[in-house]
């Protein structure tokens, strides 16, 4: 919403400087968003041109003696065609910045001729778009002085951000009202007075819909002439933004400006029999006042003539009916109009105008006629004419609003004590109606606050705001009056420390895009209808992301085309299986690329990096599950990763039969062709929502630490297995031999080789046997090594020899 | 002794010739040894008068003395020598890099940081963390919230929808975590006071705004709880968030839908250095936050009555804060994993903000 100064002053006495207003205004509630103080016209001066003479060496140039109105004339040289002697126009001396050409003038030679400063054209001062020549003041301006004070140029613009629940401030004359209120001088909007009128409007008006339309007035005046509107109208409309049409239309966009009433007007000429205010035909189209053609729905309501639709109703009117310069006959509307059906209609139609923007937020239907009769004072002011009386339709008076409001409220809401003359004074002030005593009163919502004003919260607001939220002191929020326990949940505290364990290991978290290409989703998993979005920002953006793979493959893929090959991401955060807060899912996934193993990547002195593989990924889930806590010693490890892994190097992480905890491996090749990303990668994804809760614990204290005094023994085995058999059958076997005596065994070297036969490989292997109550003797230990060699042959392995 | 005396001499001479430990041994057995030159002349002493023992005892028993001291210096000598020399052929270039720990080279993402270091602030204030799902109910998101069907307000969301499903509504994703007030006041009681950061979204994108940003949010239920309580709750969140001891605000009355009365809030800030932002100074202002006195038909959504409890609310983008606070200039670059960035901008995985160690370091 953007005003001028002196628009302000109209219906504000008040010696408050503009930076006082402008303050003011942010203080309660009315954010100033721009003010532009016209100081850009500060230094042009009213010149008359003395002398002007054709230049010796251009053509199309003339030097000229200019008077600026100190008694000293100046060489300037001047392209305009219109430059002459005795001419008075807009002169800006060396140094002043000129806003048209963005240039600041110095003295120069043109075509080897001095020139000091410059006569300007309408373009060069931002004022039009003309530049046919420089500016041609009346023969009496008064050289010398200020040409924007003169040309009505100097009034500041000022620009508020209006919340959407501040209707009322959508004309001059409420913001006026609210700084009044505010103490920053004393309302003066003049009243509107009927303009009276002879006969009966000869044009009828039907409401068939009255929820759509709870009112609607109209006036003919006969026999005007529809010129330009005043130069100060002009001006002013000019000054925030509108562009003067005719003294009709302009008329109704400085009413829409000034009080919050948009208005149209209908050349009575065009139209055919009696208006009817009624829903749309599904299908039926208009031509708008925009040139642009519409097609309507049956959910929206339009006013309509014989001949079909005139007007988009509180929107737009219609190119038909519009008025111009041989307009003779004018019907002047002013309607109420139901906020949720604009508001619908408008996005549908996508029109955004000053109409729409008021009625959706909702007019003071009070002011229905009297923005009839404002209009048509000024009417008949600038184009003559005779009014009718008023066709007056649907109208009624509003219910009023009451609200009881006990003064505490003030205080139990805000923490501050306000008076209760105060609080009766600030309603007053906003025109809000009081009565009653005691400790509470009932407040009565004024006619332009009834959609906003719902209830005591309401008021508590407007007390607050123009007393002063300055005045409010802070008050700390009580303690608890103990040590904070934890705050977080389990998954809270998981998501926490997997991001840390997996940043420890080398990799850079990344955030990425909760929606993703939908052939993306699809590769892996995704790419359901419910998960669709329905207006995606880009078509890339369109489905919800059932993994944080593919989002980091095309992250590692954009690190490796800026040439960071060697990249290892990962992230914590939601995948989503369904569109049900069950459905999302907490996950941290993680991949790894080019060589950017744990141990380091890249080439170096001593060792270059391999390329990261499915053992890679592995160690990291393995990580992130053991920072959140999963019984890692329980995991087991298979085949059968989803099929965007590689099928021979990927693995599925699980806790018992069912409960899947994470995938890891390498990709499919055809996974990423279709991702278009290259390199070696590999990469991980482990569910920490699934991991069990933990037991809660009755006691912090640790299990005793039991050391036995007895050497720990190491032996080393080696089995020849066939080659599909895991290591972890292995290790099962040989861990199984003696639980209590065998603390620990690793696979220290895998062998293949023709040596052993076909389809088969060895494992080498360290067990730790750790005796606790004696020294074991060597038959103790021939005993459990047969036992050991024994269980590997259920398994289906033998010793090797 | 004429003879002890060139002895001792050809001795010493070869003590200090021999050039390594074997000769030094050598040359020890040959002396000292069990039929070495000197316990052979020891030996003699037995068969001497006592007279002659007199003389020559002290003297061959000095002569051992010193060549066995002799010999054991020179060994040192020896040993420290081929140390040294060992020492030496193992020498290594020592300004040979060695490779980066993996704990410097990882990084944390700037809105997991901040969220960590809002976390650490409310905490401390006595709050706790909610969460809530991304892909959100209209009743949640807004019905519940107290913007009525068709609201302009609604449309300030430009949100995001999914196909309607087969009873007719359609989800969509949440355009704020407000939802989650709903969520809690259905689900606990009465004082409440929790933050609520998540991923929130609005069909937008600039270099401030992104289809996909982090908001979070702020509230307080309770008895008692009003505006003076929320001041002082945001500018002690903003002076620990800022690592500022001063810092001033501005509360502007605004309007949102679910909270009345409603401000946005400025800090005071200088801005003219560019790309530098300094709180707690200068003499501009700078938006930051959203809040206001949670709206009487949230709290009845929530299942409270109004007369009853109270309480206030506030919202602010995680991105946005995080962006003033450590200055990166725009917020794309938040969601483009680009490595160079996270590793400008990203923080240490050891860096954890605390209140008792600072929140950055």
């Amino acid at each position: 919403m953007k005003f001028t100064l002196s628009w302000l002053k109209d219906h504000l006495d008040t010696d408050a400087s503009l930076d006082e207003i402008v303050e003011k205004l942010t203080a309660i509630g009315l954010e100033v968003e721009a003010v532009d103080d016209k100081s850009v016209f500060k230094p042009f001066v009213i010149a008359r041109v003395l002398t002007a003479e054709q230049h010796p060496d251009a053509d199309r140039l003339r030097v000229l003696s200019v008077d600026t109105g100190d008694g000293k004339p100046v060489q300037v040289v001047c392209g305009a065609p219109n430059a002459r002697a005795g001419l008075v126009g807009a002169f800006a001396a060396p140094g002043t910045y000129v806003p048209g050409i963005d240039v600041t003038l110095s003295v120069g030679k043109i075509r080897g001729v001095e020139s000091h400063g410059m006569m300007c054209s309408e373009r060069e001062l931002q004022i039009s778009d003309a530049h046919t020549g420089i500016i041609d003041l009346p023969e009496d301006a008064p050289v010398g002085t200020p040409f924007a004070a003169y040309a009505g140029l100097d009034d500041p613009v000022i620009e508020i951000g209006l919340t959407p629940d501040r209707a009322d401030c959508a004309g001059v004359s409420g913001i006026a009202r609210d700084l009044a209120a505010a103490g920053l001088g004393t309302l003066k909007t003049p009243e509107v007075r009927p303009a009276g009128g002879e006969g009966a409007c000869p044009v009828k008006v039907t409401i068939e819909d009255a929820d759509l339309c709870p009112g609607f007035a109209l006036r003919m005046v006969r026999g005007v002439k529809n010129g330009p509107s005043p130069a100060w109208m002009q001006q002013r409309l000019l000054a925030i933004g509108l562009r003067p049409i005719s003294a009709l239309v302009d008329i109704t966009n400085y009413v829409t400006m000034d009080r919050g009433r948009p208005l149209h007007v209908f050349d009575a000429a065009k139209v055919a029999g009696n208006l009817v205010v009624r829903r749309a035909k599904e299908g039926e189209t208009v031509l708008a006042l925009d040139e642009r053609e519409y097609e309507l729905t049956a959910e929206m309501c339009v006013i309509a003539d014989d001949n079909g639709v005139e007007s988009i109703a509180g929107i737009m009117g219609g190119e038909h009916s519009g008025c111009d310069e041989n307009t003779t006959d004018v019907l002047i509307e002013s309607a109420l109009w139901d906020p949720m059906n604009i508001a619908r209609t408008g996005r549908d139609l996508g029109i955004i105008t000053d109409a729409r923007y008021r009625f959706e937020r909702g007019v003071d239907p009070e002011f229905m006629i009297d923005g009839m009769e404002l209009a048509t004072a000024m009417v008949l002011d600038f184009c003559g004419g005779t009014p009718t009386e008023p066709e007056v339709v649907g109208y009624k008076p509003h219910e009023p609003k009451v609200i009881t409001f006990p003064f505490a409220e003030v205080n139990r809401l805000v923490g501050i004590e306000v008076p209760a003359e105060e609080q009766i004074d600030i309603f007053k002030r906003l025109g809000f109606g009081v009565s009653g005593s005691g400790i509470e009163i009932d407040v009565t919502v004024p006619s332009w606050r009834l959609l906003d004003v719902e209830g005591k919260a309401d008021l508590v607001e407007e007390v607050m705001r123009i007393h002063g939220e300055n005045n409010i002191e802070p008050q700390p929020l009580p303690s608890h009056g103990a040590v904070n326990a934890k705050i977080l949940t389990t998954l809270q505290i998981r998501t926490r420390l997997a991001k840390r364990a997996l940043a420890v290991r080398g990799m850079m978290e990344s955030v990425s895009w909760s929606f993703i290409p939908a052939a993306h989703a699809e590769l892996f998993g995704g790419g359901g209808k419910a998960l669709k979005l329905a207006n995606p920002i880009a078509a890339d953006m369109s489905d919800m992301r059932p993994s944080l793979l593919p989002g980091l493959l095309a992250a590692a893929q954009r690190n490796a085309d800026q040439g960071v090959g060697d990249v290892a991401l990962f992230e914590v955060a939601a995948t989503y299986e369904g569109d049900t807060p069950e459905a999302q899912r907490r996950v941290a996934g993680g991949l790894r690329r080019g060589t950017a193993a744990l141990s380091g990547g890249g080439r170096h002195w001593a060792g270059n990096g391999d390329p990261v593989g499915v053992f890679d990924a592995k160690a990291d889930a393995l990580a992130a599950l053991e920072a959140c806590g999963a019984p890692i010693a329980n995991l087991q490890i298979e085949r059968g990763a989803p099929d965007w892994y590689h099928p021979g190097r990927s693995g599925v992480i699980k806790l018992g039969p069912k409960v899947v905890l994470g995938h890891f491996g390498e990709f499919h090749p055809k996974v990423l062709e279709a991702l278009d990303v290259t390199g070696a990668l590999c990469g991980f994804e482990v569910f920490i929502d699934a991991i069990p809760e933990p037991k809660r614990k009755a006691t912090r204290t640790k299990p005793k630490l039991e050391l036995s005094p007895f050497q720990m023994l190491r032996r080393d085995y080696a089995f020849v297995v066939d080659k599909d058999v895991a290591a972890q059958t292995l290790l099962r076997a040989i861990s199984g031999a003696d639980k209590k005596l065998i603390t620990n065994v690793s696979v220290f070297d895998i062998f293949e080789g023709a040596s052993l036969g076909e389809g088969k490989k060895s494992v080498a292997l360290e067990v730790s046997i750790q005796p606790t109550d004696r020294t074991l003797t060597d038959e103790d230990l021939e005993a459990l090594s047969a036992k050991i060699v024994a269980n590997v042959e259920k398994a289906g392995g033998v010793l090797r020899g | 002794m004429e003879e002890l005396a060139a002895l001792e001499r050809k001795l010493m001479d070869d003590i200090a010739t021999a050039a390594d430990e074997a000769t030094i041994e050598a040359v020890r057995v040959g002396a000292i040894g069990k039929k070495g030159s000197v316990s052979e002349r020891l030996k003699t002493l037995g068969k001497m008068t006592p007279e002659e023992r007199q003389v020559m005892g002290p003297a061959i028993n000095g002569l051992r003395d010193r060549v066995t001291q002799a010999i054991t210096a020179r060994k040192i000598e020896l040993r420290d020598a081929a140390i040294e020399a060992r020492l030496a052929t193992e020498t290594v270039d020592v300004t040979l890099p060695v490779r980066p720990a993996p704990a410097e080279t990882g990084r944390i993402h700037p809105i997991t940081q901040v969220t960590d270091e809002l976390t650490a602030i409310f905490a401390d204030m006595g709050f706790s963390i909610a969460e809530g799902p991304d892909i959100e109910t209209d009743y949640y998101n807004f019905t519940a919230l107290n913007f009525p069907d068709g609201h302009p307000a609604r449309e300030m969301h430009d949100t995001f929808f999914f196909e309607p499903g087969e009873d007719g509504t359609r989800k969509l994703l949440r355009t704020h975590t407000s939802p989650v007030q709903i969520r809690t006041m259905e689900n606990q009681k009465p004082p409440i006071r929790i933050v609520i950061p998540g991923k929130t979204y609005r069909c937008d994108s600039d270099a401030t705004h992104s289809p996909m940003f982090h908001q979070v949010e702020g509230l307080v239920i309770d008895r008692q709880a009003n505006v003076a309580n929320l001041k002082w709750v945001l500018q002690e969140f903003c002076k620990a968030f800022f690592e500022v001891e001063h810092l001033n605000m501005r509360f502007r009355p605004s309007f949102f839908p679910f909270t009345e009365p409603s401000f946005e809030v400025d800090i005071q800030c200088d801005r003219s250095k560019p790309g530098e932002v300094r709180f707690g100074e200068g003499d501009d202002w700078m938006e930051i936050l959203g809040c206001g006195m949670v709206h009487p038909n949230v709290l009845r959504s929530g299942g409270l009555d109004p007369d009853e409890y109270q309480g206030f609310a506030w919202g602010m983008g995680i991105d946005r804060i995080a962006m003033l606070k450590y200055g990166m200039p725009d917020l794309r670059d938040f969601f483009s994993a680009d490595a160079r960035w996270l590793s400008h901008y990203g923080f240490r995985p050891l860096d954890m903000p605390t209140l008792f160690g600072g929140l950055s370091s």
